[in-house]
């Protein structure tokens, strides 16, 4: 392998999602995806301090934070804000644009989302935003394709369910 | 067995009390633990899945990180999924458990299930470590040829992760990477697109490399731009914005410094920033990074107005976002094109009174970029009427933009001065010292101005509400120029008349003095203010030197020092008083400027705040203090006297080096605090009360004949002389002497300094220690390369008539060095210099250049059976070491 050129040359940290939150606006924590290594002390200093930020500011401010060195995008959708920290140098535009992709495809998913669905299927709210992101990348632009996914691995599961229920039918049945 | 997921999180939820929910998950977690314990299989899918819930509500977590790694390597789908899940919730990178996961995600990205090689590739891309990066990069690579898209893209971001993990590995997916461009799936594209922009910011050679590619790149773009309604990608009448955007940025770094690329790309980009509608956010963020890439890029003059264009749009918008935007790039377009920035001034100026603080600060950035010699009076307006309605937590930035802005481009020093003084009226505690210092600087070279200054000053001061950075300038100007205040000398035309008594301007000066609020430096300001007073308004000597006395019995001992020395000056020596207590000599600003930015030791400025209070010591309780003082009101007095323009104008105990430096340095360039203070201080923390007298050390700075007089009057124990004869002693030396007399510092020092030996030619022979029965002298050598590094030759002779046995040559130095002591060549030493020990130590001072090395010798052993102990403390090393 050629390593020549490549050590010379530093390597800037490219533009990216450093983590996904999802906070009530009663300040519970509803998601929390890492895509950078914070340890679990700085996990909750964050939370607790973003939370603080923007649960406290207006309806009518950009949704905007500057925060350490990076910038905090995020959304209110009912009662639930969406939270992304990207680099100062990414578009935060587009960042809304992604945190909305999302919405739009739980939604699409849960028909008509609402926090008590994503309380209960955290874990599913966790499926999708893993086709959605990885490595706090955007993997995928089509909200269909992600759905059909998403349901060909439901799929899966229901079946390997039934089967795991008629296999056990069959022991009942078998040792009665 | 345990409850369902679904009763555990309504339980959880039901609780009313922190108290009890803590009850509750501490309940399931027992239950949880024993079930991991039992190794219970058909649960553990659910039971990882509510260490997931308990670990969201924050509690601890780390028991069932094993569970997820058994999930793993299960072989159903639902176990993984769960499992690989649980994996990068509850692990991170940092933890060794993750090595374990290693051979499971071999397995899982070579299986023949489309979703658990992705599911797989996803959790190595969340989560994976140098160590598996390399480990399994040759799988991840096989997969970006997969024929499957869903993989395709997943393989694509998981080796972005790998080359951000282990940059070597940039070469090596290069090709695939380049491969991927030409997909039709779009997420491929996202993915690859994204991977391309990671491998050119990160290698140059990918950046040639992806360079040869941008046609095809751009066919990709412009088939977005012009293709009609696409269902499966359109966002708001957009397709795919998020593609264009990677592509965008993508063209911004390949056209970045290469105008060839950047002129292929200008067409697209132009119809990119004319076509798309800008109407919702989808659009402006695609316009967005088009302004990014047209302002990156190499490009034309044409293209760059339609991005500023753009910006200037973004900037009318109603929409917060889209301003907050705006104004984050016109920053970085500012030093490329300021005129169309320009135009724009009034709507930035009023994004700084916004009401959201995102956009605020973006603003102020922004202005001051933008500020200049022409439009500063007009801006500053604007600034400073914003300052006095803004909110508490933006005036520490306000403000210190503000004294910025005005101490740069002030067109005159009255306006600079005016605009100073309206600044700490309306902020005065966010004005640093460092813009009182640099406002006192110019007053003090402002000679038509000074009594203009005192006057405005006396006015604001009747509203004065504690503000520290006003109480300090004031009480210094009516300290100098207290005179004009009540003269009305040098009146500036439309200036209105005032009438002070001299009872008045002492008020001013008493008022800060006994504020409860200002800090122990602006008191002593207030009581230098008061000493150079009594000089200038006699009749009220009596009110100022009782003022004064007041602090004889202060708690803080710098002002008790003060109060004390200056009270001996009224009343004991009120022959030297008057020339004494002068006014200051102009403060040299070429100086002083070009101080403030040399940043290294050797800048007078440092050396000043360094002075007295270096060595950490400054920061520690009174003590220190206590011994700091002395030399501190010392150095002050005795600093005026190289030009025989004796003044005390103390700001604080270490602006008062400031102050004498400002003095010294009308007489010499060279910035010249010798080691003097240092030296002393290297004393104290040696801490050795019975330590000899110290020994002249020249500075290691080509020290000026004043900073040697200072040191070596220092050296001269100023414990044991009073204050009040240091200061007539000093006089007279100065006025009988002359400065020439004092040119050699070492002239009356000649009793104190040891004798040295005859002179080496790179360094003296030293003796270090000498007494009846024993000499140690110091030979030094230098390594050429680490000026830091001395090695000594320690050389022991013994003078006595009996023999040394036991000997034992022990030696310590102050922090700020290291020492090194080789083994001695014996410990035995015959009488009469028969024979010799000799010793190699290693001494490096850290502090080379900036503090000359101390040590102090302990040496025992034993004579005619008696066990013997002679201490000595080395301060007289040569120069340069």
């Amino acid at each position: 392998m050629n390593c020549s050129v490549t050590g010379k040359t530093p390597i800037i940290i490219g533009w990216r999602i450093h983590f996904v939150l999802l906070i009530s606006r009663q300040g519970k924590v509803r998601l929390t995806k890492w895509y950078s290594p914070y340890s679990q002390k700085e996990r909750t200093k964050v939370i607790r301090e973003l939370s603080g930020m923007i649960l406290s500011r207006g309806p009518k401010l950009c949704n905007f934070i500057e925060w350490r060195g990076l910038k905090v995008v995020y959304k209110r959708y009912a009662s639930l804000y969406f939270c992304m920290c990207v680099d100062t140098e990414d578009n935060e535009l587009e960042t809304l644009e992604i945190i909305h992709h999302y919405v739009e495809i739980l939604d699409r998913y849960f028909g008509n989302v609402c926090e008590l669905d994503l309380i209960f299927n955290f874990h599913k709210a966790y499926y999708i935003l893993d086709e959605v992101l990885i490595a706090g990348e955007l993997q995928e632009s089509s909200k269909k394709s992600v759905a059909r996914v998403i349901a060909a691995q439901d799929t899966l599961i229901d079946n390997a369910k039934e089967q795991a229920n008629s296999l056990s039918n069959m022991i009942a049945q078998a040792t009665k | 067995m345990g409850t369902r997921l679904r009763d555990m999180i309504r339980s959880i939820r039901a609780c009313k009390t922190a108290a009890d929910e803590r009850a509750v998950v501490a309940k399931e977690c027992a239950t949880l633990r024993n079930a991991f314990k039992d190794n219970d299989q058909d649960f553990r899918h659910r039971n990882v899945a509510k260490l997931m819930f308990i670990h969201m509500l924050g509690y601890p977590t780390h028991f069932g990180q094993m569970e997820c790694i058994k999930l793993i390597a299960a072989g159903s789908f639902p176990e993984k999924r769960i499992g690989y899940l649980g994996l990068m919730l509850l692990l991170d990178e940092r933890q060794e458990v993750l090595m374990l996961v290693t051979n499971s995600l071999k397995n899982d990205l070579n299986h023949s299930n489309q979703f658990i090689v992705g599911l797989a590739l996803c959790a190595l891309g969340n989560i994976c470590t140098a160590e598996m990066a390399r480990d399994l990069a040759p799988e991840v690579e096989k997969l970006l040829h997969n024929n499957n898209s869903y993989i395709r893209k997943k393989a694509a971001l998981c080796s972005l992760r790998i080359v951000r993990k282990v940059p070597e590995l940039i070469d090596y997916v290069m090709v695939p990477a380049t491969a991927l461009l030409t997909d039709k799936h779009h997420g491929v594209l996202i993915s690859g697109v994204k991977l391309c922009t990671e491998l050119c910011e990160g290698s140059e050679v990918a950046l040639q490399h992806f360079r040869k590619h941008v046609i095809s790149l751009i066919r990709v773009l412009k088939n977005l731009v012009v293709s009609g309604y696409a269902p499966e990608y359109d966002v708001n009448g957009i397709t795919d914005p998020f593609l264009q955007i990677r592509l965008l940025r993508l063209l911004s770094l390949l056209g970045k410094g290469d105008s060839e690329t950047s002129d292929n790309m200008s067409d697209i980009l132009a119809q990119v920033a004319t076509n798309t509608e800008g109407s919702k956010n989808a659009g402006n963020a695609i316009l967005y990074e088009c302004v990014k890439t047209i302002m990156s890029i190499e490009a034309i003059g044409g293209l760059r107005v339609l991005a500023i264009n753009i910006l200037g749009r973004f900037l009318a918008n109603r929409d917060n976002n889209i301003r907050y935007v705006a104004l984050n790039t016109l920053v970085k377009v500012v030093s490329i094109d300021t005129q169309a920035v320009q135009r724009h001034r009034s709507t930035i100026v009023e994004c700084v009174k916004d009401s959201d603080i995102s956009i605020r600060r973006r603003a102020l950035e922004l202005i001051c970029a933008l500020v200049n010699v022409s439009n500063v009076k007009p801006l500053t307006k604007e600034l400073m009427d914003y300052l006095k309605v803004s909110d508490p937590e933006f005036k520490g930035d306000l403000t210190a933009k503000i004294s910025s802005l005005v101490q740069k481009f002030s067109p005159n020093k009255q306006w600079y001065i005016d605009q100073m003084i309206l600044l700490m009226v309306e902020a005065g505690k966010y004005v640093t010292p460092d813009v009182t210092r640099a406002l006192v600087v110019v007053i003090s070279n402002a000679s038509e101005l000074q009594g203009y200054t005192v006057r405005a000053l006396y006015r604001v001061f009747q509203a004065w509400d504690g503000q520290e950075s006003l109480g300090q300038v004031t009480v210094w100007c009516i300290g100098e120029y207290g005179e004009m205040l009540i003269d009305n000398l040098n009146e500036v035309e439309g200036e209105e008349p005032l009438t002070v008594t001299e009872s008045d301007a002492v008020d001013v000066v008493e008022t800060v003095l006994k504020d409860i609020r200002v800090s122990p430096d602006t008191v002593a300001f207030s009581l230098t203010a008061l000493l150079k007073l009594s000089s200038r308004f006699s009749h009220c000597a009596d009110r100022l030197k009782g003022l004064i006395l007041e602090y004889k019995g202060s708690v803080v001992l710098e002002l008790q020092q003060r109060a004390i020395e200056f009270g001996s000056i009224l009343s004991k020596h009120t022959n030297i008083k008057t020339a004494l207590l002068e006014r200051m000599p102009v403060l040299d600003e070429a100086t002083y400027y070009s101080a403030k930015q040399v940043e290294v030791g050797v800048d007078a400025n440092q050396t000043a705040k360094s002075g007295p209070h270096s060595n950490g010591h400054a920061k520690q309780p009174n003590g220190v203090a206590k011994h700091l003082a002395p030399e501190t009101a010392l150095i002050d007095l005795l600093s005026f006297l190289p030009d025989e323009q004796p003044s005390a104008p103390h700001q604080s105990s270490d602006d008062a080096l400031l102050g004498s430096l400002g003095a010294n340095v009308v007489t010499s360039s060279v910035p010249p605090l010798s080691g003097g203070a240092d030296m002393l201080l290297e004393l104290l923390s040696l801490g050795t009360p019975a330590a000899p007298p110290l020994a002249s050390q020249e500075s290691p700075l080509p020290a000026s004949s004043q900073s040697s007089l200072r040191s070596s009057l220092l050296d001269a124990d100023p414990f044991a002389v009073p204050k009040g004869s240091v200061v007539s002693h000093v006089m007279s030396d100065q006025t009988h002497n002359g400065p020439a007399s004092n040119a050699d510092p070492f002239a009356n020092l000649a009793p104190l300094s040891k004798p040295t030996a005859a002179k080496n030619p790179a360094f003296p022979l030293l003796v270090a220690m000498q007494t009846s029965g024993l000499k140690i002298t110091f030979e030094f050598t230098k390594q050429a390369n680490s000026p830091q590094t001395t090695i000594i030759k320690a050389t022991h002779t013994n003078l006595s008539s009996s023999p040394y046995s036991d000997y034992l040559f022990q030696a310590a130095v102050p922090k700020f060095m290291q020492l090194q002591l080789e083994p001695a060549s014996s410990n035995i030493l015959p009488a009469n210099g028969g024979a010799v020990i000799t010793q190699v130590i290693k001494a490096t001072n850290n502090m080379h250049g900036q503090k000359a090395m101390v040590m102090k010798l302990r040496v025992s052993f034993k004579a005619d059976g008696q066990n013997n102990l002679e201490q000595a403390q080395v301060n007289n090393f040569p120069v340069g070491l």
